[in-house]
């Protein structure tokens, strides 16, 4: 069906990208799609601001405090308090992290651009739930997302899977190979060790082709002996090395593998390439990553020809994610005038700072609120990420708190300001006649905005 | 000692024909247990909890008189229970995991008891799919879309006759379906006197997701005034806070003592869910989900990272229990995982996903006994595909037991309603006193 230009532009706005900031809707109005295409770029996602100090730096921290700890303690200085010099360690690193990411979010003039980056953040969840992995999150999405979203799928699952915050995250840099040189050495010295089959299990399940393609257990333990080796070097490795990813030989499990009938031969580090690659290009991959695609953008349950689509130009493009994000552009069901997304905490509340013209600057404010609403900030539940169905985010407690922050939100930025002009510019032509009418009967321009923020449409997207 | 006393001890149903052999007829003794069920029916009280990331049974219900036990399990063995630190004794087979205090001291009255081999019917190792399968109670993934206990509120009744909350930020699919259930999570809401609510409400007044959300929403945030202060009172801790410090340091930990601070806060919520729970027309059935108990690497044994969330455990039921006061005569808990554990330890001193694993079944209303369902015991021989617990017991029918026998739910609707198409699956018996 044709839809006129005002809803198409209020459409790009909200549904691909995170919501309208004054005058966005506006801006995207003479050419919709046009405003949208020109945001993707082979570069990748924007930088947020706080990514100066990168992984290594992070884990090499880790390390050190690490070893001060054990140096305190064999001292018995009662002074040192790690627990408490590592908490406030976390707090600020990851705070830090997480409150410029929302500050760009809030900001940007390219939200697709963010929002396909969030996409792929949470497609390779790694969460701060495992306190190892608290301050490496930001930095993972700065060096292993971030400049990768527009490029070929492979090189975002290689840097994604090679990266220390996810060998951490899914135990991936403490699995040794059973038959290899270092778990000989382990046992002569009476220590057990072995594999670890989590990040091999999720690469399959979560991250390429499925829980649905036919994988048995042996694939998963055979793709889990073929990454063995894959870890961070430490203490004991050169210093410019440590913090870093790296190849150990000694630790990777020798010979050929099979995985889903294919054979791998011993290649080292190249093995786990090799299955990464085949993974990357499975029709399994493609129907899994198109179908999550559309369910985040469209629909929680996406409609069939949308999926067709985009697996299509996955497959003939070889997982070029950059044509990937046209085709989803180019495709009448994302344009679908009915909003059926509800959005996540998120992505209400950077939606909320984007209409209301407000810059987050105290995490001790944003955080509390956002895990109160059910997404506590970086800490995604599980490796399969924040769900993407509307009823995990709608349970009641999570509405009234919503409903509080609003009306919290709406009394420190609704000064001077005129809540039907802001509600125009934040729905556009989704702004329907019932919020139009209530808005404007407001007592307060407090209540007219927590109308609109709390309003059926700007709920959705 | 006390422990072969009271488990396990003469079943009830032993007891009966004793009693029969007196010359007390079973059709009196039928009679009087059905005057007295139909009149407590109203008082019932069920509460489910969920353990999310796969909970190892072989932990929680450790079974340290297994021959194979301490082989399979090497430095993560839980110790006996002549150790210190080892497990609390339940049987000669098996004891409750040292952070369980408050959980055997009620095991020791017989208000606790384990299903040490039990599963759903996937068999995948897939969170995400074995939790769906947990929850929506049929035997494939994305098989219904609402959960088990949601539709356990419609066979007993039309909507609204009896109430559902569920514990935590976000709604679990176990309760989701077409009666309404209302969620609280600790942490402020809306506290002013505001327009905002009623304006919105008429607002929402078409809107499916967003209506009766609000207007649940609303009411619960009401009446958590009233439960949170009923409960106060109730949260100085059972147990000293360092026995589960876990301080040891399982290895890349270092952090966990900041996990611990979480205690009083579990206590709190039990106590709170209990406040709901004895409110005059408050809810009698209850759904609590608790995470991570994803323990790949550096599980730790007596203490250590799973040692940790199971003091966490412990400190919530035991809030629940001592909350519900007299009340808690009429309950039931059931705490129960997506699938359990291998049974060997992995090369990362921690363990990979697995099937069988161990429910817990509390409560005033619990009959006295031993274990539910059978032991497979962990030789090499009996491991399902060499790795795992065998499951002996499927989930859905310790859960129809419960259902039928506590909560009063007819045999048809269980087959056929709550749990789709499990008619060969019968519920289990002589769970319910």
């Amino acid at each position: 069906m044709a839809i006129d230009k005002d809803l198409k532009a209020s459409i790009a706005v909200t549904r691909f990208g995170l919501g309208a900031s004054a005058g966005e809707i506006s801006h995207a109005r003479a050419w919709p799609e046009d405003f949208l295409l020109a945001q993707i770029r082979a570069q990748g996602a924007d930088p947020t601001s706080a990514d100066a100090a990168g992984s290594i730096a992070r884990v090499r921290e880790l390390l050190d405090y690490q070893q001060e700890r054990k140096t305190a303690l064999q001292a018995g200085d009662p002074k040192a308090d790690p627990v408490q010099v590592a908490a406030k360690m976390i707090r600020a690193d990851a705070g830090a992290d997480f409150l410029a990411r929302v500050r760009l979010a809030a900001v940007t003039n390219t939200a697709f651009r963010e929002r396909w980056a969030l996409f792929w953040a949470n497609h390779f969840t790694v969460s701060a739930n495992k306190l190892a992995t608290a301050t490496l999150v930001g930095p993972f999405e700065a060096e292993a997302i971030r400049p990768h979203v527009f490029g070929r799928f492979e090189n975002l699952l290689v840097a994604s899977s090679s990266h220390p915050a996810m060998l951490i995250y899914l135990d991936q840099a403490q699995s040794i190979g059973p038959d290899s040189a270092a778990a000989a050495v382990q046992s002569r010295a009476g220590k057990h060790v072995g594999l670890n089959e989590n990040l091999a299990r999720e690469i399959m399940e979560l991250h390429t082709v499925g829980v649905d393609a036919a994988y048995s257990q042996a694939d998963v333990t055979e793709f889990a002996r073929a990454m063995t080796g894959w870890s961070i070097a430490g203490e004991r490795e050169p210093e410019p090395l440590r913090g870093r990813f790296i190849f150990r030989e000694r630790a990777h499990e020798p010979g050929a593998r099979t995985i889903m009938g294919r054979n791998y031969a011993e290649e080292g580090q190249g093995q786990a390439l090799a299955v990464m690659r085949d993974l990357a290009r499975s029709p399994h991959t493609a129907h899994h990553i198109a179908y999550k695609l559309g369910r985040h953008f469209v629909a929680d349950d996406p409609p069939a020809a949308l999926t067709a689509r985009l697996e299509h130009a996955y497959l003939s493009t070889d997982g070029d994610l950059g044509k990937l994000a046209r085709q989803l552009i180019a495709s009448p069901e994302a344009w679908d005038p009915e909003p059926r997304k509800f959005k996540t905490p998120y992505e209400f509340m950077v939606s909320s700072w984007r209409a209301a013209g407000v810059v987050p600057d105290k995490l001790e404010v944003v955080a509390p609120v956002m895990t109160a609403m059910g997404q506590k900030p970086f800490s995604a539940p599980s490796p399969k990420g924040w769900s993407e169905t509307a009823q995990d985010w709608c349970a009641p407690d999570a509405i009234v708190k919503r409903m509080a922050w609003s009306e919290a939100l709406a009394e420190e930025s609704s000064a001077d300001r005129d809540p039907g002009q802001l509600a125009a510019a934040a729905l556009g032509a989704r702004l329907t006649p019932a919020v139009a009418k209530a808005v404007a009967r407001a007592e307060t321009r407090a209540e007219g905005l927590s109308i609109l923020l709390m309003s059926p449409e700007f709920q959705r997207r | 000692m006390t422990n072969s006393q009271v488990w396990p001890s003469p079943s009830r149903r032993r007891v009966l024909i004793g009693a029969a052999g007196l010359g007390v007829t079973m059709e009196l003794l039928g009679a009087t247990a059905w005057a007295a069920a139909e009149t407590s029916s109203a008082r019932k009280r069920l509460v489910v909890i969920i353990c999310r990331g796969g909970l190892d049974g072989l932990s929680l219900s450790p079974p340290v008189g297994d021959k194979d036990y301490a082989a399979l399990r090497g430095p993560i063995a839980i110790g006996s229970f002549s150790q210190g630190g080892g497990a609390l004794k339940l049987d000669d087979t098996f004891g409750l995991h040292p952070s369980l205090a408050a959980v055997h001291t009620l095991a020791m009255k017989g208000e606790a008891r384990i299903a040490p081999a039990v599963a759903t019917p996937d068999r995948e190792r897939s969170h995400f799919e074995a939790q769906d399968v947990l929850e929506s109670g049929g035997t494939v993934v994305y098989g219904t879309s609402s959960g088990w206990l949601n539709r356990a509120l419609e066979a007993m009744g039309p909507a609204g006759s009896v109430k559902a909350i569920s514990i935590g930020p976000t709604a679990p699919l176990i309760l989701r379906g077409r009666i309404e259930a209302a969620s609280w999570s600790p942490g402020g809401g809306a506290e002013r006197d505001s327009r905002l609510p009623g304006i919105l409400q008429d607002l929402y007044a078409g809107d499916p997701l967003l209506g009766p959300a609000l207007a649940s929403g609303l009411a619960t945030q009401a009446m958590a005034k009233v439960a949170t202060v009923d409960a106060a009172g109730l949260q100085s801790p059972a147990m000293g806070d360092g026995m589960a410090a876990g301080q040891a340091n399982a290895g890349g930990s270092e952090l966990r003592p900041l996990l611990n601070r979480g205690l009083p806060q579990a206590r709190k919520m039990g106590a709170t869910l209990a406040g709901f729970m004895t409110q005059p027309d408050g809810e009698r059935v209850a759904a609590v989900s608790i995470d991570n108990f994803d323990t790949h690497a550096n599980q730790g044994a007596g203490q250590g990272q799973l040692a940790t969330r199971l003091a966490y455990v412990d400190a919530l039921i035991d809030g629940l229990a001592r909350g519900l006061g007299p009340a808690w005569d009429d309950t039931l808990v059931v705490m129960a995982t997506e699938f359990g554990r291998t049974a060997r330890i992995n090369g990362t001193g921690g363990t990979d996903h697995g099937t069988a694993s161990t429910a817990l079944v509390l409560g005033g209303a619990l009959k006295t006994g031993g274990i539910i369902g059978d032991w497979p015991t962990l030789a090499q021989t009996r491991l399902f595909e060499d790795r795992d617990t065998a499951p002996t017991l499927d989930m859905r029918a310790l859960f129809k037991g419960v259902l039928r026998d506590h909560l009063g739910i007819d045999r048809g609707a269980l087959d056929t309603k709550v749990f789709p198409d499990s008619a060969a699956v019968p519920p289990a018996a002589g769970i319910v006193a």
